[in-house]
């Protein structure tokens, strides 16, 4: 489907939030496809859902290659293609929730902050951040961390939560996963992988976990820790 | 009127539009896009006897107009396929080509037994069936078998006596652009008593990650696919079209209309679209239309009449 750009506005140096026209489905953790081009880059880019309204859909995306630089260019007006919502997205909160992304991670999380209000949420930064502001005006300050320059993860005790979601940076998930080791916390992990058609016919974006192959796409992109194994997870 | 009709040997299509193995599972992820009605065929995920998890690490790099896969022939196994999916490809109206890989004689010998018995049942109980078998012997991404048997003609010609021995369901041998005969295959398949020839799967290829030292892929090469190979996939279809009597199924690369009738003239009986679906989901809903459209353009009536021109 065709979507009319209405802004497309850096955060900060290759980061952009693309905000198109229209109602659009979709929950937190799922994604779409978007392409803005005709046929190359051959792939459309499969991108996260941030945030959704009665009529606009967000995106928050990292220039990374091809695709993405095409998208940074958009200016109001222009139309992009989109195929979504895909994906299972982030499960019910149950009990005490925190959500916690790192860098781009934090993409997913706003409309989940949004689904669950309940829940606390945690954002890290290697650097400066960016997007919080959108965080801190539906966030009181008792439910919002924000850490920019450090490990947000040293800010959370897993054992005041019965379910954690996150997003971000394998490494940090990994040791996220540890710490949630024990603590009788449930973690829900937001994985990414390439894919080639987003809709669970290609393949591309195997993921290893004990019960077999799954897709990225079409049984994830978030999965229960117990599945993930953070090894295959990091050759992306 | 125009007409997108044709045949690949015995099987009548509706137009020559078939969806490429291991681009369309097993047609559902689309069939919730677009009704499948609209399509030539469809050529399943490559499938072995028992399942197989296919290749760890990287399986996907995109390159300048291609795309470089390293799946490693994932699938859930034939017993699997024939259980569970083959009753729900049926509900579709379109040709269903069973894509059946192994890794051994023993092993293709095997698939080709349970889709022989398979057909057998169901055609008992009344039920639509496979319409097609086609042998892989291209897949370039498995270390035993596959495309093993589809460099050397005589290697292969014992995976094709076998298989043909043992079903007389109709028989497509895809072959690899990697072969080192391309046409002296095409004549051991005919030799064979094979139905049709499908040509080509994906050329052997290779990409570097520069901070780790090595190839991106665990497998070291993958396959490359995409419009990048189209010129030399049209070469490859149009040599062996030249040299065989068999009917020759293309692709390597077709994403549009245009594409589809170079094929044809080149002597393509039906063509194959993979790597299209991924660049749009919905290219299968729309392709034959455009073909149509650009035939009226061209003022071309059938594709009997542009076929092999060249």
């Amino acid at each position: 489907m065709q979507a009319v750009v209405v802004n497309n506005e850096p955060l900060m140096e290759g980061i952009y939030r693309l905000t198109l026209e229209g109602r659009h489905g979709g929950k937190a953790g799922q994604f779409y496809m978007l392409r803005c081009w005709d046929s190359f880059p051959l792939l459309s880019r499969p991108i996260s859902i941030h945030d959704l309204s009665e009529d606009s859909i967000t995106f928050l995306y990292r220039v990374h290659g091809g695709g993405t630089e095409l998208l940074s260019k958009l200016l109001p007006g222009n139309s992009l293609t989109l195929e979504g919502p895909y994906g299972n997205g982030f499960p019910s909160p149950q009990g005490r929730t925190a959500l916690v992304g790192g860098g781009m991670g934090i993409a997913p999380l706003l409309l989940a902050a949004k689904e669950m209000p309940e829940a606390d949420v945690y954002l890290g930064y290697s650097g400066e951040a960016f997007a919080e502001s959108s965080f801190r005006s539906i966030r009181s300050s008792g439910g919002l961390t924000i850490i920019s320059g450090g490990t947000i993860l040293d800010s959370l005790e897993p054992h005041r939560y019965d379910t954690i979601m996150t997003c971000g940076p394998v490494p940090m998930m990994e040791e996220l996963a540890r710490r949630c080791a024990g603590s009788g916390a449930s973690l829900y992990v937001s994985v990414e992988k390439r894919m080639a058609c987003g809709i669970g016919a290609c393949n591309g974006c195997a993921v290893e976990t004990p019960s077999g192959i799954k897709k990225a796409c079409v049984d994830g992109p978030v999965f229960p820790v117990e599945e993930v194994n953070f090894h295959d997870l990091a050759l992306l | 009127m125009t007409s997108l009709c044709c045949k690949v040997g015995t099987l009548n299509l509706r137009n020559p539009i078939i969806m490429a193995s291991g681009t369309f599972a097993f047609g559902a992820p689309y069939a919730k896009l677009y009704p499948l009605d609209s399509l030539g065929g469809i050529s399943t995920k490559g499938l072995t006897v028992e399942p197989r998890t296919g290749n760890r690490g990287t399986r996907l790099i995109e390159t300048a107009s291609g795309l470089m896969n390293s799946i490693g022939l994932e699938n859930p196994g034939l017993s699997h396929f024939l259980q569970f999916e083959l009753d729900r490809m049926c509900q579709y109206d379109t040709a269903i080509i069973v894509n059946l890989g192994g890794g051994s004689l023993e092993e293709y010998e095997k698939g080709a037994s349970m889709l022989q018995q398979a057909a057998a049942t169901r055609a008992a109980e009344g039920k639509r069936g496979i319409d097609m078998v086609e042998l892989n012997i291209s897949c370039p991404n498995v270390k035993q078998g596959g495309m093993q048997f589809g460099l050397h003609t005589e290697k292969a010609r014992e995976a094709v006596r076998i298989v043909r021995r043992i079903t007389d369901l109709p028989l497509m041998i895809k072959l690899s652009p990697n072969a080192y005969d391309l046409t002296g295959m095409a004549a051991m398949c005919e030799e064979e008593g094979a139905d049709a020839i499908s040509l080509v799967n994906t050329f052997l290829a290779m990409s570097v990650d520069l901070k780790s030292r090595r190839s991106s892929f665990q497998q070291t090469y993958a396959g490359l696919s995409g419009p990048a190979i189209k010129p030399i996939a049209l070469r490859m279809v149009h040599q062996v079209c030249r040299s065989t009597s068999l009917p020759v199924v293309g692709m390597g690369g077709i994403t549009t209309a245009q594409d589809v009738l170079e094929f044809i003239m080149v002597g393509a009986s039906a063509v194959q679209i993979g790597t299209g679906n991924f660049m749009n989901p919905r290219t299968g809903a729309s392709l034959a239309g455009e073909v149509t459209q650009l035939m009226k353009k061209e003022r071309i009536e059938s594709l009997e009449e542009i076929r092999g021109v060249i």
